[in-house]
């Protein structure tokens, strides 16, 4: 049974039966939809040796390593310099000086309100810039928006007699901020973070719309080529698992840093957030930490 | 400044093309949402585990390698449709994974007692969702599902490179006409702008009217 829901009783035994039966019946549904599936591809000829010779090939081999070599770089670059920003801006958006505060406030709400592909593109086409630094540049202004408002919410979670401790024992403001506030802040929002990073990696694809090599990319090359009998379906069986695979991982390790936090001692005047998916959809609103 | 005034038409239908996009990729959505999340929470197990692949999967896909899927992969089983057709698919399907995770939430914040109270006063599970458990979840998911749109509003630029004809799209017409890029983009986000506030302001004003009092 699923956790606490108001949904459903206990069952009995004749509820019990009559899920026995649903649960026949819709596995029976769900297999024959995978049959179907699987019978498409074949009827097809999707698993023909033309289509999945290109892959014994060690050039299309390097070819996709290449591909995702470029992915990683695209997401180590933007991630490390979003990261960056969002320190920046939400170090500008805790200000003391109210220009400094707007400014920061103007910048952080219009990133966030454009959609990543039309920064993108502005960047590569009226720019002109490399596709890389188009890329990166249009990640590193979306993510450090959306990172620079969860450093400020972490900051703002701090119990409020953290800072009015600090301030008591004659910290300056940089010091309360570098010494008490920021370091619980990172901790408790840490699995936030991890999580918005993986939106960064995801749109790291986005480069293939303006013709960044990367792994899309390397994929499309493939499986334009007529020597293979125009491989798609194969390609998209090889590139998706890896993909999906590389955001699962990191959405694990964001899960996993979540509960290690949330038994930490150190992170007791800040409510962990947990790793929410719902909060991985890119464009959403920032998550929030919950006030303790 | 010209740019608008001479391009309007090519603006609205861009304009009218990304609305289009979001509001039929919406109804996909949410109903696919809905069905999703009334299939995490069902008592019986393979449901709960399609639903749980199905999230898992659409969550973690890069929607460009989906649309690349969607819109270059299913012609090969026969299957030719518009391309629009084919976003509001690939869209519809993505942003329902976000949905479904924001019912399902809404649903697990409803306590338990409340389908407790409604079963011993003698309502049948039909009742029980319809008069208890869904208008109370409804209050709390109007936020999370707000903002999951606005996002989708904001991906369906990604429609544009496919050529479907959509907002972001335009600018490739314009550019090619020799007006300034600069001032393109700018109308081009400006049309963004306006769509993503009237969403939220729709979600502000269901919030208010329907939300839990805070």
């Amino acid at each position: 049974m699923t956790e606490a829901t108001a949904l459903y009783d206990l069952p009995g035994p004749r509820t019990r039966r009559r899920h026995a039966v649903y649960a026949v019946l819709s596995t029976v549904v769900i297999l024959a939809l995978l049959a179907w599936i699987c019978y498409l591809l074949f009827d097809t000829g999707q698993f023909a040796y033309t289509k999945w010779m290109p892959f014994e090939y060690k050039g299309i081999q390097r070819l996709l390593l290449r591909g995702l070599g470029n992915t990683l770089r695209a997401f180590a670059l933007a991630a490390v310099l979003s990261l960056a920003l969002g320190g920046l801006l939400a170090a500008g958006r805790l200000s003391d000086h109210r220009p400094v505060r707007w400014a920061a406030t103007l910048v952080v709400e219009f990133f966030r309100a454009m959609p990543v592909l039309v920064m993108i593109f502005f960047i590569f086409v009226a720019l002109k810039a490399q596709p890389l630094t188009a890329l990166v540049a249009g990640l590193t202004l979306y993510n450090g928006s959306v990172l620079a408002e969860v450093f400020r919410t972490g900051v703002d979670a701090v119990e409020r007699g953290q800072r009015e401790a600090a301030f008591a024992l004659g910290m300056r403001k940089t010091q309360v901020m570098a010494y008490v506030l920021v370091p619980q802040a990172v901790r408790a929002m840490l699995p936030t973070i991890i999580s918005q990073l993986v939106v960064a990696l995801k749109d790291t694809s986005l480069g293939y719309l303006i013709t960044y090599e990367e792994f899309l990319h390397a994929g499309k090359l493939i499986a334009s080529n007529l020597d293979y009998d125009l491989p798609f379906i194969p390609v998209v069986m090889v590139i998706s698992p890896i993909y999906i695979g590389m955001c699962m991982l990191l959405s694990w390790f964001a899960r996993w840093v979540s509960r290690r936090e949330q038994r930490s001692p150190k992170t007791e005047a800040v409510a962990v957030t947990t790793a929410e998916y719902g909060t991985l959809l890119p464009g959403g609103e920032p998550p929030t930490a919950p006030r303790p | 400044m010209y740019v608008l005034k001479d391009n309007f038409s090519t603006y609205v239908e861009g304009f009218l093309g990304t609305l289009q996009l979001t509001f039929y990729s919406s109804l996909l959505a949410l109903a696919l949402g809905f069905l999703m999340a009334s299939f995490r929470v069902a008592p019986v197990g393979s449901l709960r585990v399609f639903g749980t692949v199905w999230v898992t999967v659409l969550r973690n896909t890069p929607l460009t390698l989906l649309f690349f899927a969607v819109l270059l992969g299913l012609p090969r089983f026969g299957l030719v449709l518009p391309f629009q057709v084919f976003a509001v698919l690939a869209l519809g399907c993505y942003t329902s994974a976000f949905i479904c995770e924001a019912l399902r939430s809404g649903i697990n914040t409803v306590p338990r007692g409340q389908g407790e109270a409604a079963r011993s006063l003698g309502m049948n599970f039909g009742q029980t969702l319809h008069l208890v458990v869904l208008p109370q979840a409804f209050r709390s998911v109007i936020p999370p599902v707000g903002s999951t749109l606005i996002a989708l509003a904001k991906n369906s630029a990604i429609a544009g490179a496919f050529s479907v004809t959509e907002l972001l799209g335009t600018y490739k017409t314009i550019n090619e006409l020799g007006y300034n890029i600069v001032w393109t983009f700018v109308w081009i986000a400006v049309g963004y702008l306006i769509i993503t506030l009237a969403i939220s302001a729709l979600f502000n004003v269901l919030e208010r009217r329907y939300g839990v009092a805070r």
